[in-house]
């Protein structure tokens, strides 16, 4: 996995709470059986006028001025700014996929769907929880200023704003330190493949059962 | 000490280790594979030149792309070229490695949440995961049951376990009897309409109360189903007896003595009664009506004699605008009356509410009638081959097609529409489905979720009628 120390990078503003992982990626797209290409078809309903289909070219598609991806300032971002319960919905990993693909390394939120925010930090993505008030005013500012950029500090748990304003977050020490590292963390699991055994030993004896299946 | 709730016990009894840094590892007993989630986990697990850990822990099957008619053509009856390869892959992936799959022409094919119970691949006190995240449906089982991502369903294939967090415990109680014609699913919107569709992040739900404990398997599977559109990876029931009848005989049930030995570990696993939860949520279950779901989120749920709400009644900001923003999606006005949407099609399916229970309680009410004309599409699409041969021994199919229903192959179906069954742009659907997200059963489609008895009592009127109506 890629590992996450630090990132600066320009902020798009998604103003609407409850994104789910459908409208982040449409199910047509995740017929895939490859973890790449999704970018194109990030928050597909959303940014384009039609209805997409896997592996159509999209820089042909009526694309929707209104979207905040379309709009020239945003076309770099890489940090997402979003509202609350963003990546409710289905567990589709694709949809952190897609995200990585367009290119996005941080999501800024008051509240992630549990699942989501799992998915992200098996992907090198870092999901953010602020308080609703700091987000607000992170809203405000990129809205404001074209080319407004944040620095995120994973080592030391902040971010920061152009004018030098600094907001601490929190995040597990796992995970924080696999991505730090950029480990995997199936190897990381198998290091515990001793423990794992003596589990299942135990558990063979008080629960045979759950080793015979159709008995 | 106070005592353990539900969480906890499963929690205890799937510990493998506790790291410092307070992560655990947590062994899973169980993992149900699909086509959709599972292909880069196998291709994940093969660059990496890593083997399954224990190969019959898994249970695989088809479901979300298998077209819901011609299904004796198998594979081949999958028109969509990329449809057809992800089934493929899957089948190959399973054939590879050895794990049991239900293939798309075996009777026993079906939704996995659906069929996971009925083979008794589900059981009591089980850690159950799948890449998908209604997989909280097992948690009816007394199981800690809930959804994960391919990345995590490698983790499980090359070692048996998760690593996890700790949820909170939240105890969801549903108090008193439920009114006729209100079912497990208006049990479910009503709970998602007061917690909200964030209230259960971070929790295990449990639900209890009398009115829980006098639901069938089908209707407390219906109930954590939707634990995830509350917010919570993980719901859950005690076990009792109604659980301990339902998994009894089931091909993969434990047989003879291990029979024995196993209701006898089965019944510890309830909440104690002296156990504390983080947050308890209590309803009174006999003032919840039929609900209906106007806009495109579960919590934007009502009763059936409501109406859409007005946005300029709210005052939270953030909320005004979603309301907003959802009647413009869903084309509906403020203060309309929830019957008076009219409706274009019906489907009665998903892992939601696709069990022999569910389709009964539609065939009950559409009996002897006939679907309004002005309808273009009802469907009905059982959740498993042996559900449908069930419901065919009952005659339930007969009652569907003579009231004008198509009666369907079993798949996820338009519960999210990557196979051929969706919505066009601005259809209205009564969906027994559990989600009403934008363009989720189609692009620019209007879902609003229901319980398959107002499904059906939809399909009849060609709108939203209260069931109840057509029950004397
Ligand atoms: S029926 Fe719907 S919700 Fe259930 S597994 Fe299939 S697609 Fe997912």
């Amino acid at each position: 996995m890629r590992a996450f120390t630090q990132h600066q990078g320009i902020v798009a503003p998604m103003d609407r709470s409850n994104v789910d992982t459908d409208m982040i990626i449409p199910k047509q797209f995740l017929k895939s059986i490859k973890r790449t290409g999704f970018g194109p078809n990030l928050f597909d309903e959303l940014r384009y006028l039609n209805e997409g289909q896997p592996d159509q070219d999209c820089s042909k598609r009526p694309i929707n001025p209104d979207f905040v991806l379309n709009q020239e300032r945003y076309k770099n971002a890489s940090v997402l700014l979003a509202r609350r319960n963003f990546g409710c919905g289905s567990s589709r990993e694709h949809a952190p996929w897609a995200l990585d693909d367009f290119g996005f390394r941080v999501i800024i939120a008051p509240s992630f769907a549990d699942i989501f925010y799992n998915n992200c930090f098996k992907n090198g993505l870092l999901p953010i929880v602020l308080e609703e008030v700091i987000v607000d005013r992170l809203f405000q500012e990129s809205e404001a200023n074209v080319g407004y950029q944040l620095t995120v500090d994973l080592t030391a748990q902040t971010v920061i704003t152009p004018s030098g304003e600094s907001f601490s977050f929190e995040v597990d020490d796992f995970r924080r330190h696999c991505l730090l590292n950029g480990l995997d963390d199936i190897g990381v699991t198998l290091e515990d493949a001793d423990a794992i055994r003596t589990y299942e030993d135990a558990r063979r004896k008080t629960a045979p059962w759950l080793f015979n299946a159709g008995n | 000490m106070a005592g353990k709730t539900l969480y906890d016990k499963l929690w205890d009894d799937h510990l493998v280790k506790q790291r410092d840094d307070g992560s655990a590892l947590i062994y899973i007993d169980r993992q149900l594979l699909h086509e959709v989630t599972s292909p880069q986990a196998f291709e994940g697990l093969r660059l990496a030149k890593r083997k399954p850990w224990r190969i019959d822990a898994n249970v695989a099957t088809p479901d979300h792309n298998v077209p819901t008619t011609d299904r004796a053509s198998g594979i081949d009856g999958i028109v969509d070229p990329v449809s057809r390869t992800q089934v493929e892959t899957l089948d190959n992936n399973c054939d590879e490695f050895g794990i049991l799959e239900f293939k798309i022409k075996d009777q026993r094919q079906g939704i996995v949440h659906v069929i996971g119970p009925e083979q008794g691949v589900t059981l009591p006190g089980m850690s159950v995961v799948c890449g998908d995240s209604h997989t909280s449906t097992h948690g009816a089982f007394g199981c800690l049951a809930h959804g994960i991502g391919t990345s995590e369903v490698e983790h499980v294939l090359a070692t048996q376990c998760l690593v996890q967090k700790k949820m909170k415990n939240m105890l969801v109680k549903v108090n008193g009897k439920l009114g006729k014609g209100v079912t497990g699913k208006d049990v479910v919107l009503a709970i998602i309409g007061k917690i909200g569709t964030a209230g259960g992040t971070g929790y295990a739900i449990e639900f209890g109360g009398d009115a829980i404990q006098s639901l069938s398997m089908e209707g407390r599977m219906t109930i954590c189903n939707m634990a995830i559109e509350g917010g919570a990876r993980v719901g859950m029931v005690g076990v009792d007896d109604t659980t301990i009848e339902y998994v009894k005989g089931r091909p993969f049930s434990p047989k003879g003595e291990t029979w024995y030995k196993a209701v006898e570990y089965w019944r510890t696993l309830h909440s104690d009664s002296d156990a504390v939860f983080d947050k308890v949520v209590e309803l009174d279950g006999s003032a919840i009506k039929p609900q209906v779901s106007w806009g495109t989120s579960p919590e934007m749920v009502t009763g059936v004699d409501g109406s859409v709400p007005d946005p300029v009644k709210e005052n939270d900001p953030i909320k005004r605008e979603g309301i907003e923003r959802a009647l413009k999606y869903m084309g509906l006005q403020p203060n309309q009356k929830i019957t008076d949407i009219k409706l274009d099609r019906v489907f009665i399916g998903s892992c939601t509410n696709s069990r022999i229970e569910d389709l009964r309680e539609a065939a009950a009410v559409v009996k002897g009638r006939k679907v309004a004309s002005s309808l273009k599409q009802a469907m009905v699409v059982p959740g498993s081959g042996l559900v449908k041969v069930q419901a065919e021994q009952e005659g339930l199919d007969k009652i569907f097609i003579e009231a004008g229903l198509e009666w369907r192959d079993p798949g996820c179906s338009m519960c999210l529409a990557m196979n051929a069954d969706k919505l066009g742009q601005g259809e209205h659907c009564a969906s027994t489905s559990n989600r009403n997200f934008e363009g989720r059963q189609g692009f620019g489609g209007r879902t609003h979720l229901v319980s398959p008895a107002m499904a059906a009592a939809a399909a009849i009127k060609g709108h939203f009628v209260d069931v109840r109506e057509l029950m004397n």
